[in-house]
């Protein structure tokens, strides 16, 4: 069974131990602002988000990519940039209607999440388990399909 | 290394923003934050110097482990010399600002000089600029943040500003980075406002702006140090589901908790106004006043109050901007805002608690002096006619009324921005005043817990239970439980709670780890950021070192050990009820024995010896 | 089933693709009007730039790639389509032919009507062979007069200027990428690049080239000569269609097409921007040159023609632009509609720029510059349709909260 990050936000407190560990698996630093989960604050409403691709079927950066530079790995289902391959063009980031895929212009790449090889550093950070690493079933990844589905931005699958 | 070994200067007279290397031989000797900024601070100016002098200087400064994944690892400090005291103000605050601020390269800022017309500092990395604040100047703190995020179509930018309490020079000021976390004590947000220099704006994104001494055995003792954190009932539970709110009725309970300015050790009120209160739903709308609890930057704690206010409340009716959630009342805040003058009001308190956040000033401060204007006022010395309304001990409107015109310094407001030292002196009773060196009391009384009457008389930046929090012994048993009463030992205990707070205030760490952290928690993580070698004992001394320079800049600055005193209400009036009653504070029997454990001479200055050990 | 499709851009190499994994039994062949791999148009800036080799434009890395999915390469040119004898003619050689096919034959530089344009020096910059004779030509201080600043035009300069050639810009219009970007967008981008160093003369256009001494003169509508190593046409692009006259598939501004992407002649199909299909902002039908179109209507003509039918649910129109270092992206009806409302913020000092459309509480459209975290969810908005409620106010109070309102409004999670 391939597993989904599950995101809980009621249980999100705004530490960002996720974005810091994140930053760190790929940048070997804590800057929060190079991290690919990115939690959102809601002051108003009192509320954190963490947000990040749930590696959706209909892969959207995958077939925007014009020179094959987004690819998915068949043991996590996660859609991986591949960093020399890609060429920053940020066709992607436009494609993708969840807004999860970014350029860096540091890198003059763009990244997404990856799911860290199956080992998400996110999840593992979390103190509040507002960010697990589960069996898909359990995971947002059906509500956002869902969304996908009802607001007609998903095709018809192969 | 975890220093990111760069200085910005801004002089805001000429407007020029200047790298610099850091000092690194005083990083080694002060560790960072409020150490290594006081160490620039005491060196480059003039001990007597009117505080919103332009000669006075202000630094915002990060530490070794701000902005890292150790657990809290999101503290920045602001450190100048205080309106409020005439001494060295240091405060502290979370929220994601100080690492912000690391991530953009910048260990410390100084701020020298006054600019000629409002300005605020605005850092993209490497890069620094003073722009026009023309368009903020008058502004909320809470507007300021939007319109900065807006203008630089960056909602991820962090600011720390003031509100127009810093701009009218409320004498308690504070700076708010984050919407509601403050560098609140002491007038640090007056002293900005003297400068013109309206807020701090950053974003940072440098992924090589320090490098950690060992990453591996960084994570291995952070980690293990969130387990102790996640494990402890102050830092594992109590904090997270009640915040600093937690204490409100223990404290009252054992008859430490100052009310009614502190004519009284006990608040009838207290159960309305603590942790528990405000998990309950309201008759009137049946929410909770309680939000959710909030973090700051890489703490697994989070014991900060999200609140929303029921909109139906008489302060609030028509004013939708405060329907919305946002920092709630923490202990010292309720306490202040509450039992220091009498109020049970939580949704007032609330409100006024916004207030604060809103337009920068300290809730403590603000709270307690309304208290001193509420016995004057009980005494018939401040009048209806003076006042403007009716300010009876108790009088829920008439806190709230004054919140509302503090920060505009209109009316009264005006008054009561001076703090309560002046305010009573002004009115010719200046024993009235619940102050040590200026500043009020926070929300413990030094009859009730006899080492935090110790620890306030002592504190070097005024009245402050975050400078030798002895709470933690005298009431929670931590690291060992002292009767409150007692006095034997405590003066060494305070001395040993001051220099391990130094350190923990020079690490980028948060003080509440300490419920469930001791040195050797803390030293590994030092260890394993910072390059050099910190043991314990070297760590301990960098503490000692810390308040040891601290107290030589005060007694520079003119103050003596006859400012290490407590108000005659504290010394003669005894508590009148609960387990503490009768007691009065033994200042007098504990204050040589301190200076004794600390190397000083009966006037309370560092000896020769000490200061050669110290290497002051 | 013997499937021809007809272009080897990103829409022909998809549906190829598409096709073998929905039909594993199917005779596959694409016609390629160029040698070599089929290779990808949005990665020739890079290749300009120098910041990738010509094998980093492919759009399949796999040298086997199309052997293992027994997809045939033809090179070669369509001339003609005969759908009665189902037969594709490349002019020389025997006709292909097909039981299903698939015109994906993409676009082509629009040809300005000025004399000299057929002279040596002349070029334009579309296709690898373009971009490598440029390459060759383009040296520090090589005078290039390039004929307009439309997404082409922008997206080659940093390829240019890289390589610190004398850049001109003649923009008729007095708009950079007037099509897809306002006019304030539009100016940040000119102030970008006059900044950089390029210059870029508005309301004109070259009257006449000549050819002199080994270089051009281009001569202006008011009569001024500028002298040039390379005069460069971009000046915009149209679909490849003339070899589909007299084939009896109905062209209106491209390949007339119905949900299921066939054209008026059954078992023919189009994808990409020679398509003429709906858009799903406007309902209208539409040619929409972009990526992602391209692709999905090469995946989804490919299941209609492997006999799984799949309805094209509609496109619309989005784009992002890298001009030196500058990005900017395009959203949708950013112009506005009638009755709509609309917000921006702008910061000329920092390049930034951020304006918002609405009609009713629905994002419709929007341009940005300097602007790129999560750009994506501008899509998701739009083409979700989705129902912003009390964040439409909060929106055009402060446009750069539109991360916030997309959580709030389209997962409903705050």
């Amino acid at each position: 069974m391939q597993k989904s990050l599950h995101i809980d936000p009621n249980k999100c407190t705004g530490c960002l131990q996720c974005e810091m560990a994140c930053s760190w698996e790929k940048y070997q630093s804590f800057t929060t602002a190079k991290s690919r989960l990115k939690v959102f604050s809601f002051h108003h409403e009192g509320r954190f988000v963490p947000y990040t691709c749930t590696q959706c079927d209909e892969a959207w950066c995958v077939i925007a990519c014009p020179v094959d530079a987004i690819r998915l790995d068949p043991v996590t289902g996660a859609k991986i940039v591949l960093e020399p391959t890609c060429v920053g063009c940020k066709v992607c980031t436009i494609a993708c209607p969840f807004g999860t895929i970014n350029y860096v212009a540091q890198t003059g790449k763009v990244q997404k999440c990856d799911l860290c090889d199956g080992a998400p550093a996110c999840a593992k950070a979390c103190p509040t388990a507002a960010i697990t690493y589960v069996d898909s079933d359990w995971t947002g990844l059906d509500k956002m399909r869902q969304w996908a589905g009802k607001t007609d931005t998903n095709p018809a699958t192969v | 290394m975890a220093w990111t070994k760069n200085v910005l200067r801004v002089n805001l007279e000429a407007g020029t923003c200047t790298s610099e290397p850091l000092n690194l031989q005083w990083a080694q000797d002060y560790l960072g934050q409020r150490g290594l900024a006081t160490k620039y601070f005491v060196s480059e100016t003039d001990p007597k110097v009117d505080p919103f002098s332009p000669k006075n200087k202000l630094l915002f400064v990060t530490g070794p482990l701000t902005g890292t994944m150790a657990a809290t690892g999101g503290r920045y400090s602001v450190i100048t010399k205080g309106p409020l005291t005439g001494a060295i103000a240091c405060s502290n605050s979370g929220g994601y600002f100080g690492a912000e601020l690391k991530f953009a390269g910048w260990d410390l800022v100084i701020f020298e000089g006054a600019s000629p017309k409002p300005v605020y500092l605005s850092i993209t990395d490497g890069q620094a600029e003073l722009l026009d604040a023309a368009h903020l100047w008058g502004k909320t703190v809470w507007e300021t943040e939007e319109i900065i995020k807006k203008q630089h179509q960056d909602p991820q930018i962090r600011v720390a500003s003031i509100g127009r309490a810093g701009e009218n020079k409320v004498l308690y000021a504070g700076i708010v980075n984050d919407l509601h976390r403050a560098a609140g004590r002491s007038g640090v947000g007056a002293v900005m406002g003297s400068k013109n220099l309206k807020a701090v704006a950053v974003r940072g994104t440098r992924t090589d702006a320090y490098r950690l001494a060992d990453p591996e055995a960084f994570f291995a003792t952070t980690e293990a140090g969130k387990k102790v954190l996640a494990a402890n009932g102050v830092t594992g539970q109590g904090l997270p589901t009640y915040g600093t709110q937690v204490l409100m009725n223990v404290i009252n309970e054992l008859g430490a908790l100052p009310t009614r300015n502190h004519r009284d050790v006990q608040f009838e009120g207290a159960m309305a106004i603590g942790g528990e209160a405000m998990h309950e739903k309201r008759p009137t709308d049946g929410k909770a006043n309680l939000v959710t609890n909030g973090a700051c930057f890489g703490c697994t704690i989070a014991c900060g109050r999200i609140s929303r206010m029921d909109p139906g409340h008489f302060s609030v009716k028509d004013k939708p901007q405060y329907h919305g959630a946002s920092g709630g009342v923490e202990y010292e805040a309720a306490w202040a805002l509450g039992a220091a003058n009498g109020v049970s009001d939580l949704e007032a308190l609330t409100y006024a608690n916004f207030l604060c956040n809103e337009d920068g000033f300290d809730p403590i401060s603000f709270g307690a002096t309304v208290g001193a204007a509420m016995e004057l006022y009980d005494l018939g010395i401040l009048t209806r006619e003076q006042i403007g309304f009716e300010l009876p001990f108790g009088s829920t409107e008439g806190m709230v009324k004054l919140a509302e015109l503090t920060a505009k310094g209109e009316g009264f407001g005006k008054e009561i921005g001076l703090g309560s030292k002046r305010l009573c002196a002004k009115y010719g009773r200046p024993e009235l005043s619940m102050t040590v060196k200026g500043q009020e009391f926070p929300a413990y009384d030094g009859r009730g817990l006899q080492g935090m009457g110790l620890a306030y008389a002592t504190s070097n930046r005024g009245a402050c239970h975050l400078r030798g929090y002895m709470v933690s012994p005298e009431v929670l048993g931590i690291p060992v439980k002292m009767e409150p009463q007692a006095t034997e030992g405590k003066p060494a205990m305070l001395k040993a709670f001051q220099d391990l707070t130094a350190v923990v205030d020079s690490s980028g760490l948060c003080l509440f780890t300490t419920f469930a952290w001791g040195l050797s928690d803390i030293q590994p993580q030092i260890q394993a950021a910072c390059e050099g070698d910190w043991s314990e004992e070297r760590l301990l001394l960098v503490g000692e070192r810390i308040w040891n320079m601290e107290r030589e800049y005060n007694l520079a600055a003119g103050l003596t050990c006859k400012d290490d005193n407590l108000p005659p209400r504290l010394m003669k009036e005894a508590a009148k009820t609960g387990p503490q009653k009768g007691a009065v504070s033994k200042l007098d029997i504990m204050l040589p024995e301190y200076y004794q454990v600390r190397g000083w001479t009966k006037e309370g200055v560092p000896t020769a010896d000490t200061r050669k050990r110290l290497g002051v | 089933m013997r499937h021809l499709i007809i272009g080897s851009g990103p829409a022909g190499v998809v549906a190829a693709e598409t096709l073998r994994k929905a039909d594993p039994a199917a005779e596959i062949t694409l016609l390629c009007g160029e040698a070599g791999p089929p290779y990808s148009r949005m990665a020739i800036p890079y290749l300009l730039k120098g910041d990738i080799a010509e094998q980093g434009t492919h759009l399949r890395k796999e040298v086997d790639h199309y052997d293992r999915l027994r997809i045939r390469l033809v090179t070669g040119r369509a001339t003609a389509v005969d759908t009665q004898a189902r037969t594709v003619s490349l002019g020389q050689g025997a006709p292909l032919p097909f039981d299903r096919l698939l015109i994906a034959t993409g676009s082509r530089p629009s040809l300005e009507r000025v004399p000299g344009i057929d002279l040596p020096g002349v070029r334009s910059c579309w296709t690898l062979d373009d971009a490598k004779a440029i390459l060759d030509q383009a040296r520090p201080g090589t005078r290039i007069v390039q004929m307009g600043a439309g997404f082409v035009g922008c997206i080659i300069m940093e390829g240019l200027l890289s390589r610190g050639v004398d850049l001109t810009i003649l923009v008729r219009s007095g708009y950079m990428v007037r099509r897809m970007m306002n006019a304030t967008a539009s100016g940040l981008l000119r102030s970008w690049c006059e900044a950089k160093g390029v210059k870029i003369l508005t309301h004109t256009q070259p009257t006449g080239i000549a050819s002199e001494g080994g270089s051009l003169q281009v001569t202006l509508k008011d009569g001024r000569i500028l002298p040039a190593d390379i005069y460069l046409s971009a000046v915009g692009v149209d679909p490849n269609l003339d070899f589909l006259q007299g084939s009896g598939i109905e062209v209106a501004q491209g390949i007339v097409v119905d949900a299921n992407l066939q054209s008026s002649v059954p078992g023919v199909y189009a994808a990409g921007d020679v398509a003429e299909a709906t858009d799903c902002l406007t309902g209208k039908r539409q040619l929409n040159a972009i990526q992602p179109n391209a692709v999905e209507q090469g995946r989804i003509a490919a299941l209609n023609m492997a006999g799984r039918p799949a309805r094209f649910k509609g496109s619309f129109v989005f784009n992002v632009l890298t001009t030196l270092g500058l990005v900017s992206s395009s959203f949708g009806e950013w112009q506005g509609v009638a009755g709509g409302e609309s917000c921006e913020v702008l910061d000329e000092r920092r390049y930034r720029y951020l304006n918002l459309q609405f009609d009713g509480d629905r994002l419709i459209g929007a341009n940005t510059v300097g602007f790129t975290d999560h750009v994506g969810a501008l899509r998701g908005l739009i083409e979700g349709r989705v129902r912003l409620g009390a964040w439409k106010h909060r929106l055009v109070e402060d446009p750069t909260l539109i991360m916030q309102a997309y959580l709030a409004a389209a997962h409903s999670v705050a």
